[in-house]
C-alpha cells in the first residue's frame, strides 16, 4: 500500500532454528519462551531468558528483528508467569510482543508504553471493527489476521484501518477461527489458549493393525490408514470421522498444509505488511527451505518479476497445499 | 458482596444455537415466555449470518411475548462477524438502543462501548485482568467460556464487583467456529450453496469416530461437544463461588421441564442427584458431561469422590 516492502516473518523453537531463519533471510523472527505462555509450548522448544538474549543479538547483528509470542490466555488467579513474559520481553529488547489476551495488552500497554505490540492470530481480530477496537484501546501496531479471511476480505480490511496486517503464508492451517477452539481441550483437557498445545503428542498413540494404522488422541480415533499413507500427525480437525449424512472421511479438513506462495502478488496487492511462516515446532532443514523459497519469491516481487515455481513439494503435510480460506471456494 | 447477601441466582435460557423452522423457533420462544421459570432469555443467531433473516419477521413479536412473561430479553450477536453481511448484522444490533446487547465477538465490545452490555461465551475471558477491561468498558455482565475450570470460574466470580458473572450449566458445548461449513460439507456442499441442510438436525448433526463412537456434533460452521454438559451438581459450588448466573442452552427437548428441574436444584427444593436422573430421562439424548469444570478432557463425567471418575 505504502509501497514498503513486505516483511518475512519466520518461526523459531530453537536457537538453531532462529540461526537457520536469520541466514535464510527473514525479516523477523518470532519465538516464545519456555513456558505455558506461548502457543507452542511443546516439549524441547522455546527459549530460556539466556537463549532469547543471544537470539535478539545473532538477529541484530544481521539487520533482523526479533518478536516474542506470549499469546496463550493467562490463568485466572496467576497472571504473573505471563506479566514476566512482557517484562522479560521488554528487558531483553524485543522489538515486538505478539499478545492475545486484553488483560495481557493492557498490562504491557500501561507498563511498556514503548514495547510494540501485536495482535496475535488467537485473538481472532477478524473484522475492521475488531481491529480498530485494538489499536485505540490498546495502541496495537500490527494484526495478525485469522486464517478466515478471504484475499478480497483482507483487501477491504486494509481499506478500513490504520494498521499493519500480517498474514499466514505457509504451514499448518487451523481450519476453525483460532484462538476460539476447545476441541483438543475437550479429547485432551489441554488447550491451545489455556496451554499453548493443541492435539498434544503426550496424548496421542498409534496402534499397528498389519496394513493398518489407527492413530487416537485421548480416548478417540482420529484416523485410520494404510501403512505408508500420508495420513500426517492426528490434530484433531486433520482426521477422518462419520458424519450422520455423507460419507466418513476428512469432515474438517484434509492433511494438508497452507501454502499462498502462488498467491503471494494478490495479497501484496491487498496490502498486507508482513507474511508469517507458521512452524516453531519444525526443525532446522524445515526453517531454512521455506524461509528461503519466502525469501526468493519476495524478493521477485519487488523486482517486479514473476514469483518462482513452488519449490516446496516435499516438506508439505500430506505432500498437498491449499491456499484454504484466502479462497472463497474453501468454505 | 459477602455470602450474607449474596441473592438467589438467576436462571437464563442461551440462545437457540440450531437451525430451527421459523414457526417452531418462534412457538418454542411463546412457551418458554408463558411457562419456563427462567428470569433471562438470550435471543438472536449466533452461528450462521444466512439464518439471521429467516427469524427476522418473528423477533418483535417473540421479543414482546417474552418481555410480557416478566422475561429480560437480551440480544445475542453472531460468533464470528468477518464478511459484509455480517458485520451490517452486528452493527444493527449494536444500534439496539432498548435493550441489553450480548456480544460474541470484540467487533461489538467496541460498538457497545460505554453503556451496560452482556459479553458473550465466545468472547475470550479467561482471568480477572481481561474481566476488569472489559468491566471498565461496560460490560455488565460475562457469560464466562465452556473450557474454563470451575476454580478458574471461582476467582473470576470474586474479581470484579459489579460485573455478574454467568455459567452455562445445561447442552452441548459449542467447542469451535470456522468459515467453513461442516454441514454443507458432508452433504457434499458448498457454504454458498447450502440449502439450509443444517435445518434437517434440530439439535445438531451427530459426528462419530471411525470406530463408531459418538464424539462431536456439526451445527452448520459450529462444531459442539457430542456430550451434553450438566453441572447440576455443581451448582451448590458455583453459588458458593458467587456466580450469578446459570445458563440453559435450548434443545428440542422440553425446556421448560429442564428449566424447572434446575430451578428447584437452584433454589433448594430438590437434590443434585435425583434431579440429574430426573433430567436422564428428559434429556437422554446424549450423555452427560463436566469435564471442564474439574479441568479435565471436556467430554468426561467426573462423579467427585469416585477414583477416576465415571
Amino acid at each position: 500500500m505504502n509501497g514498503s516492502p513486505i516483511e518475512l516473518i519466520c518461526p523459531a523453537g530453537t536457537p538453531a532454528a532462529l540461526r537457520a531463519a536469520v541466514d535464510a533471510g527473514a525479516d523477523a523472527v518470532y519465538a516464545g519462551f519456555r513456558d505455558q505462555t506461548n502457543a507452542r509450548n511443546f516439549p524441547g522448544l522455546n527459549f530460556s531468558r539466556a537463549e532469547l538474549r543471544e537470539g535478539i543479538a545473532y538477529a541484530r547483528e544481521r539487520g533482523c528483528k526479533l518478536f516474542v509470542a506470549i499469546n496463550t490466555y493467562p490463568e485466572a488467579g496467576n497472571l504473573a508467569p505471563w506479566q514476566a513474559a512482557v517484562d522479560d520481553a521488554a528487558r531483553l529488547g524485543a522489538d515486538a510482543v505478539i499478545l492475545a489476551d486484553l488483560g495481557l495488552l493492557d498490562y504491557t500497554a500501561q507498563r511498556h508504553p514503548g514495547l510494540r505490540r501485536h495482535l496475535s492470530v488467537q485473538a481472532t481480530a477478524s473484522s475492521p471493527e475488531a481491529i480498530r477496537f485494538y489499536a485505540e484501546a490498546f495502541g496495537v501496531r500490527r494484526v495478525v489476521l485469522p486464517r478466515v479471511l478471504t484475499v478480497a476480505d483482507i483487501e477491504r480490511v486494509r481499506a478500513e484501518v490504520d494498521v499493519e496486517l500480517e498474514v499466514f503464508a505457509f504451514g499448518g492451517m487451523c481450519v476453525m477461527a483460532e484462538g476460539r477452539c476447545s476441541l483438543s481441550s475437550y479429547a485432551t483437557g489441554r488447550s491451545p489458549n489455556k496451554d499453548g498445545v493443541c492435539s498434544p503428542a503426550s496424548h496421542v498413540r498409534y496402534e499397528d493393525e498389519g496394513d493398518h494404522v489407527l492413530s487416537r488422541l485421548g480416548n478417540f480415533t482420529i484416523n485410520r490408514y494404510r501403512q505408508g499413507e500420508p495420513a500426517g500427525y492426528p490434530t484433531l480437525c486433520k482426521g477422518r470421522f462419520v458424519p450422520a449424512e455423507g460419507p466418513a472421511g476428512y469432515l474438517f479438513e484434509e492433511p494438508i498444509s497452507l501454502n499462498a506462495i502462488e498467491i503471494l502478488p494478490q495479497l501484496a496487492r491487498a496490502g498486507v505488511s508482513a507474511l508469517k511462516i507458521e512452524g516453531r515446532q519444525r526443525g532446522r532443514a524445515y526453517v531454512s527451505q521455506v524461509v528461503r523459497a519466502f525469501r526468493a519469491a519476495l524478493d521477485a516481487l519487488a523486482r517486479g518479476e514473476p514469483v518462482p515455481a513452488d519449490p516446496l513439494d516435499g516438506i508439505t503435510e500430506g505432500n498437498r497445499d491449499t491456499a484454504g480460506a484466502y479462497e472463497a471456494r474453501w468454505r | 458482596m459477602t455470602d450474607g447477601q449474596r441473592r438467589t441466582p438467576y436462571l437464563s435460557l442461551g440462545p437457540v444455537l440450531f437451525n430451527w423452522a421459523a414457526d417452531q423457533w418462534r412457538d418454542f420462544y411463546f412457551r418458554v415466555a408463558d411457562e419456563a421459570p427462567v428470569d433471562v432469555v438470550y435471543v438472536g443467531e449466533v452461528v450462521c449470518s444466512k439464518r439471521a433473516p429467516f427469524h427476522e419477521p418473528f423477533l418483535p413479536a417473540v421479543i414482546d411475548r417474552l418481555e410480557r412473561g416478566g422475561k429480560q430479553v437480551v440480544l445475542s450477536s453472531l460468533g464470528l462477524i468477518a464478511e459484509a453481511r455480517e458485520r451490517r448484522q452486528g452493527a444493527e444490533l449494536a444500534a439496539e438502543a432498548d435493550r441489553l446487547v450480548e456480544a460474541n465477538d470484540l467487533a461489538l465490545v467496541a460498538q457497545l462501548a460505554g453503556r451496560p452490555h452482556v459479553i458473550g461465551p465466545f468472547i475470550n475471558v479467561y482471568n480477572e485482568g481481561t474481566l476488569r477491561v472489559l468491566a471498565q468498558r461496560g460490560a455488565s455482565r460475562v457469560c464466562l467460556p465452556f473450557e474454563l475450570s470451575g476454580a478458574a470460574v471461582g476467582v473470576l466470580a470474586r474479581a470484579v464487583p459489579g460485573v455478574e458473572i454467568e455459567v452455562q450449566v445445561f447442552g452441548r458445548v459449542p467447542l469451535a467456529l470456522s468459515v467453513r461449513c461442516y454441514h454443507a460439507r458432508a452433504h457434499g456442499l458448498h457454504k454458498d450453496g447450502c440449502q439450509f441442510v443444517c435445518g434437517l438436525d434440530p439439535d445438531g448433526m451427530a459426528v462419530k469416530t471411525l470406530d463408531g463412537e459418538p464424539f462431536l456434533t456439526v451445527n452448520g460452521t459450529q462444531t459442539m461437544s457430542h456430550s451434553i454438559c450438566q453441572l447440576l451438581e455443581q451448582c451448590g459450588a458455583l453459588s458458593e463461588f458467587g456466580v450469578d448466573g446459570f445458563r440453559l442452552s435450548p434443545h428440542k427437548v422440553d425446556m421448560v421441564a429442564v428449566a424447572a428441574l434446575y430451578r428447584a436444584v437452584i433454589d433448594g427444593r430438590k437434590e443434585a442427584p435425583a434431579a440429574t436422573e430426573e433430567l436422564a430421562k428428559i434429556a437422554g439424548f446424549a450423555p452427560f458431561s463436566n469435564g471442564f469444570f474439574f479441568a479435565r478432557e471436556g467430554h468426561r463425567r467426573i462423579v467427585p469422590g469416585r477414583a477416576g471418575g465415571e
